[in-house]
């Protein structure tokens, strides 16, 4: 595919990390329909600097993320655009699944008796990457479950909607600072199946096309203008091109 | 659910007033009772929970959310911590609901959501990290600054996935009651935020109050 230039699968139940620079793009393929990838950033310049969830939903008026989205970090800064989706809808509320859950739902299989047909839990994977950056449990952030959709009714009550992601589903996220992204491609927690939701999935690495001012997700809303202008301004005096975004206007 | 309490003032062993804009960060033990007081009304209070032993244990509204199935804070939902223990346990709600995905205000989300030159409007997480840096007895540091509960704030999410922060629900007098389950930190920021209807336009104090039972 044109400008990528790394592709990998992950196991389902599987993590993984890695530091990427601005203007890398990744896209995420779901391989057979129904994975959740779960996924987190921070500022590998400040690792105290992560996404939040909070921010990133109130200042785009969304629930949901999806195409034109900015996800943000918690100083008013753009980690991530999403340039491409085709499922409309991923949430970021729920948090993770956890080692007690995924044994009391779907019986308790360890690396002993199963080798890497284990059951692994979205909380632990985190817990594992996190600790390679010298980081813990009181470093997670409300994370990102992309390929679930998770509504509500009026009352709150929530609701993992079935079949919402088929296979081949795909999303592109386009960084838009340099960024730790820790994943994993463990069951969401609101996943009730019969059984363990083993899902792999697929990631593709390569460059993305060059920001311009009139880039859908800068212009989703007026908040996503001053979100790249407070990214042109950390990067003042490093990246010329992104000068003409400091001002935030439209 | 609307439910109202019985305890009384006079026999709380603790009352103090936070002001508009100001934090407060105190200890409540295991069987005490936290009562925050919405004084004049429609007042955000931004308000996180440690555990007293260790603060690296702290409210974590995912797991809360995660285990009741549902976004919204009212009686009978238990508070719980990003190692999943319960930490408190809402006993009585004059106001209905809370929030808890909304987040904090912050001077550099305000530049985000309001004008890029509103940075130096006071903010709830500059009133948090004064309270971690006048109080470093605690051992609070900014990685434990996760996402909050709003108490008295109302941020419907819509069946198609809208997001607004709505006039608050909340009115004089109102409260909100909480028993600890085990020995907490309460850090709370009297919103300060002027650009959106949490606060009214108009931010008002609230009070505190602890009993023992």
């Amino acid at each position: 595919m044109t400008n990528m230039y790394y592709t990998t699968d992950i196991a389902p139940g599987g993590h993984w990390s890695l530091r990427l620079r601005r203007g890398t793009l990744m896209r995420l393929t779901d391989l057979e329909g129904g994975s959740n990838v779960g996924m987190l950033f921070y500022n590998p310049e400040n690792l105290l600097e992560r996404y939040n969830a909070p921010d990133t939903l109130k200042c785009q008026h969304t629930f949901k993320l999806t195409h034109g989205n900015c996800l943000y970090s918690d100083m008013g800064r753009i980690f991530a655009s999403v340039v491409e989706d085709s499922v409309g809808w991923h949430e970021t509320i729920c948090g993770n699944s956890r080692a007690d859950q995924v044994a009391a739902r779907w019986g308790k299989r360890d690396y002993q008796g199963d080798r890497n047909q284990w059951h692994q839990n979205g909380h632990d994977a985190f817990l594992v990457e996190l600790a390679k950056y010298g980081l813990g449990s009181a470093d997670l952030a409300a994370n990102i479950n992309w390929f679930s959709q998770v509504a509500a009714d009026d009352d709150g009550n929530l609701r993992l909607v079935e079949g919402a992601s088929p296979a081949g589903s795909q999303l592109s996220l386009r960084f838009e600072m340099d960024t730790l992204v820790l994943l994993h491609s463990c069951p969401h927690p609101l996943n009730l199946s019969s059984e363990y939701p083993a899902r792999p999935v697929g990631i593709e690495l390569g460059v993305a096309e060059p920001v311009t001012l009139d880039d859908v997700c800068r212009n989703h809303c007026p908040e996503n203008r001053r979100g790249f202008a407070n990214n042109a301004l950390y990067y003042l005096g490093a990246a010329p091109e992104l000068l003409p975004f400091l001002e935030g206007g439209g | 659910m609307l439910t109202s309490s019985s305890r009384q003032p006079e026999n709380a062993c603790l009352r103090q007033v936070i002001d508009a804009g100001d934090y407060y960060l105190g200890a409540v033990k295991a069987g005490q009772t936290l009562r925050i007081l919405d004084l004049e009304g429609n007042q955000a209070a931004d308000t996180l929970f440690y555990s007293a032993v260790d603060p690296a244990e702290h409210y974590s509204a995912m797991d809360t959310i995660r285990e009741q199935g549902n976004l919204y804070l009212s009686t009978g939902s238990v508070l719980r911590s990003n190692e999943n223990k319960p930490m408190l346990e809402i006993v009585a709600d004059t106001c209905g609901r809370h929030d808890t995905i909304g987040g904090a205000c912050a001077t550099e989300s305000n530049t985000v959501r309001y004008d890029l030159e509103k940075r130096c409007m006071h903010a709830c997480r500059d009133s948090w990290m004064l309270a971690i840096a006048e109080h470093p007895e605690f051992g609070i540091g900014k990685r434990d600054i996760s996402h909050n509960i709003n108490f008295f704030m109302n941020v419907p999410v819509t069946a198609s996935g809208g997001l607004t922060f709505e006039d608050g629900i909340s009115a004089p007098g109102k409260y909100v009651e909480l028993t600890a389950k085990m020995d907490v930190l309460v850090l709370i920021s009297n919103c300060p935020q002027l650009n959106n209807p949490c606060n009214g336009y108009n931010p008002t104090p609230v009070e505190i109050l602890v009993w023992d039972n």
